[in-house]
């Protein structure tokens, strides 16, 4: 058993509007994924659905090998999740509400408690309604880290938080994942994903259309070169999988798909190299290219 | 263009920019609370002269009436003195001081709505952060009352100037001067607390303290010249005398009233930040005690039971103080008795009169059950459910903690109005109680339909208050207007036995008992199959 979620032909409506269409997702245990798509693409839709919150209409669903739906209890006995928009109880204090979500978990691990509402620099004895959203947010996260549990399922859990949070909570992500532990996070920071992911998963418009580690998925994608030559370049027009191929005197800038780029390399050296830069794709530009799919159909 | 033609000057009249906006926004989002509130506020007034017509027909029993309300000390403290023998005086007493209680209750509500309860959800700052004045939202949730309290003035007027069209005046402004006193005073205590539902239940019991005010000035003199009369602005109402010599200057007390408190409203809110206030909220414990879903539900709702079992008490002890009074007054008027018969059972009338009276606090505590079972669609659609149910937490078990409370907490409430009866009148406290529970199956069933409505139809969970409030104007209204035995029907609370005094029916107690528990248990069944709403 190595998968901790396996979602296969999910699919949910919502009256007409399809929210997922088929989506897939493969979580294994231990690592930490990371869960991307534009809004409203099915995240949180998703992400209900693994909680047993919602259910499926049609497709294969297992959290940590049960049905979220017929064995939510069980299930959750395993997961902490933390929701983009905490809402809390306006008369309870963020200790309280810490302390009872532990208790409906596993358990809480009190010394671990300590030390987070130390690290998070929050102060449990204030109200729900007195929290601003980041603190409510370093609520729920206390909590979640706290819990002895197996699955933490994060739907954008930083967008409230400053840097310097943002920063401890990448060091507890860290941590969890050390100790064994899975981690599904949903985000759209990017830089935290690429930080923190072993692999991730793109969903566009409910469905899966990108999933893989992220050596895969940079395989997948162009690579910028350019270039200082000694001579003119020759041919690199004609060469398969370049784009973007700006010419001046000998400079060269080209965008080139990332499996072709041992035939361009060769056919700069070709030509002698003075200088060469050669950036590999970041996921901004991975996550951009599917999400600008959307605005030229928009366009269209 | 230059910048300066929006300039705000402290105390310039910008303070009041987009006043109009918010309050057609305001008017907007109640468009159907305030007619609903208003319209029923004013059907009862309206109905009254019919009523009133039918029960006292004759001069003589007219006289009879006066000549009881002067002696009874007890049922003026209820209801008020009487000040002529018109019809339209009488109506005026019957119902004044009730309808000043409920238009009181309704402004309060609608400017706490717009003005704390903005704050609270954080909605105010996106609105004072556009082209909006200092005091336009105070403004505006004044504006929104004083509309519902014109509107209930109008429609007063209009429907009594049959019986004499300056004493409908005079009562129509007295109702709305009541509520513009309440609504004034929600807008001081707004400004004291963080929680609306905290500055809600704050300016109720100052609503009940007037009520109280009153009650004990009407008890000690027969005219409202008590001080403690004057001192209440329910006892103005009476003051004014609508029907019966008007005096208009008291219109002036309400007047001045709710200009001063409006002042200091306005002249606290300028001192204060928004979202802040100035009984700020005491830090809570660093450590948790709460553990399961059940002691969470008992947290959120103990207060608003320790509030019911309060007043069900001491609703107790009042009816039960009345009780040997009541068949004196009601004697010899034939119609009277026949209501009260119909409304309490076919026995005496001192048992027809507690049957009447347990039979309508039965009908209030289905409030209770609807408003404790609703607190799960509350937490649900607030998302605050989401979290807990993603815990190890099954649906039923989340539901039960508050469940429990809303069924149990109704057997509690009406076991302790039963014992508040025994206190305020010491004899048959056997038979009372027993009366008591047996309106349990009733409010039950009602309970029963809004787990159903919850369970398997969360967009309508509404609707459980629409059928409330059915149910409590057959049973209210229903005696009075003699209304066919088919509609009576409807209700479950007419199917129960009339105790005291009646025969104990185990039939119709076990039917609705039975049909109570399958409702429960056919909306637990929807809520486990159903999707939360997201």
């Amino acid at each position: 058993m190595t998968k901790a979620i396996t979602v296969s032909g999910l699919h949910k409506s919502f009256g007409k509007t399809h929210a997922l269409d088929g989506l897939d997702l493969d979580v294994e245990t231990g690592e930490v994924h990371g869960f991307l798509g534009p809004n409203g693409a099915g995240k949180s839709t998703t992400i209900r659905v693994l909680l047993g919150l919602l259910r499926a209409d049609s497709g294969a669903v297992q959290v940590l090998g049960r049905d979220p739906w017929t064995d939510a209890v069980e299930v959750h006995r395993r997961i902490a999740y933390v929701p983009g928009d905490v809402t809390l109880w306006r008369n309870l204090s963020g200790g309280e509400v810490i302390d009872l979500y532990g208790r409906l978990r596993g358990g809480l691990d009190s010394r671990r408690r300590a030390e987070l509402i130390e690290r998070f620099e929050l102060d449990p004895t204030k109200k729900g309604r007195t929290y601003s959203k980041g603190n409510r947010q370093k609520v729920a996260l206390v909590a979640a880290f706290a819990s002895d549990v197996d699955l933490l399922i994060l739907d954008e859990p930083t967008s409230g938080l400053d840097p310097l949070m943002e920063e401890v909570f990448q060091r507890c992500v860290e941590e969890e994942r050390d100790r064994g532990r899975t981690i599904l996070l949903s985000s759209h920071i990017l830089s935290e994903v690429e930080e923190l992911c072993d692999r991730v998963s793109i969903i566009r418009k409910g469905r899966t259309v990108e999933s893989g580690s992220l050596a895969d998925l940079r395989h997948l994608t162009r690579t910028s070169v350019s270039a200082e030559l000694a001579g003119p370049p020759n041919g690199l027009s004609h060469l398969p999988g370049v784009h973007d191929l700006d010419v001046q005197g000998q400079r060269v800038r080209l965008q080139v798909d990332t499996d072709k780029l041992d035939a361009v390399l060769r056919s700069l050296s070709e030509s002698g190299v003075r200088s060469l830069t050669s950036t590999p794709p970041t996921l901004e530009e991975l996550f951009l290219r599917h999400y600008q799919a959307d605005l030229s159909e928009v366009a269209r | 263009m230059t910048a300066t033609a929006y300039k705000v000057r402290p105390g310039g009249s910008r303070q009041l920019a987009g006043t109009g906006t918010l309050l057609r926004f305001a008017l907007r989002r109640d468009r159907v609370m305030i007619p609903i509130w208003v319209g029923v506020n004013a059907l009862m007034i309206l109905s009254m002269p019919n009523t009133l017509e039918n029960l006292y027909a004759t001069p003589a029993e007219r006289a009879d009436l006066i000549q009881n309300t002067a002696t009874n000390a007890s049922f003026r403290a209820l209801i008020g003195p009487v000040f002529d023998d018109s019809i339209g005086a009488l109506t005026a007493w019957r119902v004044g001081v009730y309808a000043g209680a409920l238009a009181a209750v309704v402004s309060l509500l609608l400017v706490v709505r717009h003005t704390r309860d903005e704050e609270e959800s954080g909605r105010q700052e996106l609105v004072a952060s556009g082209m909006v004045g200092r005091r336009a939202s105070l403004t505006a949730a004044l504006l929104t009352a004083a509309v519902a309290n014109a509107v209930l003035a109008l429609l007063v007027t209009a429907g009594l100037a049959g019986q004499g069209t300056s004493g409908a005046l005079a009562l129509g402004l007295g109702l709305a001067g009541v509520g513009m006193v309440f609504a004034t005073l929600a807008a001081i205590v707004g400004q004291f607390t963080e929680s609306a539902r905290l500055a809600r239940g704050l300016t109720a019991g100052l609503l009940g303290a007037a009520f109280v005010l009153r009650a004990a000035g009407d008890s000690a003199s027969d005219d409202g010249s008590s001080a403690l009369t004057w001192a209440s602005p329910l006892g103005w109402l009476e003051n004014l005398r609508p029907f019966a010599e008007e005096r208009w200057w008291v219109l002036l007390l309400f007047a001045g009233a709710a200009l001063v408190q409006g002042v200091v409203a306005y002249e606290l809110a300028g001192r204060r930040d928004v979202g802040m206030s100035f009984l700020p909220a005491r830090p809570g414990p660093a450590l948790g005690r709460l553990g399961t879903a059940g002691a969470l539900a008992w947290r959120l709702q103990r207060g608003s039971v320790l509030g019911w079992s309060i007043g069900f008490f001491l609703a107790g002890v009042v009816y039960g103080g009345l009780t040997e009074g009541a068949a004196d007054l009601v004697g010899d008027n034939e119609n009277a008795r026949e209501i009260f018969e119909r409304m309490g059972g076919q026995s005496g009338l001192t048992d027809a009169f507690l049957a009447a009276m347990i039979g309508m606090l039965g009908l209030i505590a289905a409030l209770y059950v609807v408003a404790s079972v609703l607190r799960l669609h509350g937490e649900e659609t607030s998302m605050r459910a989401e979290p807990i149910l993603a815990n190890a937490v099954g649906r039923l078990r989340w539901a039960a903690g508050h469940l429990v409370i809303a069924f149990a907490g109704s057997a509690l409430i009406m076991l302790l109005a039963g014992l508040g009866f025994a206190v305020g009148y010491g004899k048959e406290v056997g038979p009372i109680l027993a009366a008591c529970l047996v309106q349990l199956p009733a409010i039950w069933l009602i309970g029963g339909l809004t787990v159903l409505l919850y369970g398997v139809l969360p967009r309508a969970a509404m609707a459980a208050w629409g059928v409330a409030g059915a149910v409590l104007l057959i049973g209210w209204v229903g005696p009075a207007l003699d209304a066919p035995q088919a509609v009576l029907d409807l209700s479950p609370f007419g199917h129960l036995p009339k105790l005291p005094g009646g025969e104990m029916e185990w039939g119709p107690v076990l039917a609705l008992l039975a049909l109570a528990a399958g409702l429960v248990a056919a909306g637990l069944a929807g809520l486990r199959r159903r999707d939360l709403t997201t």
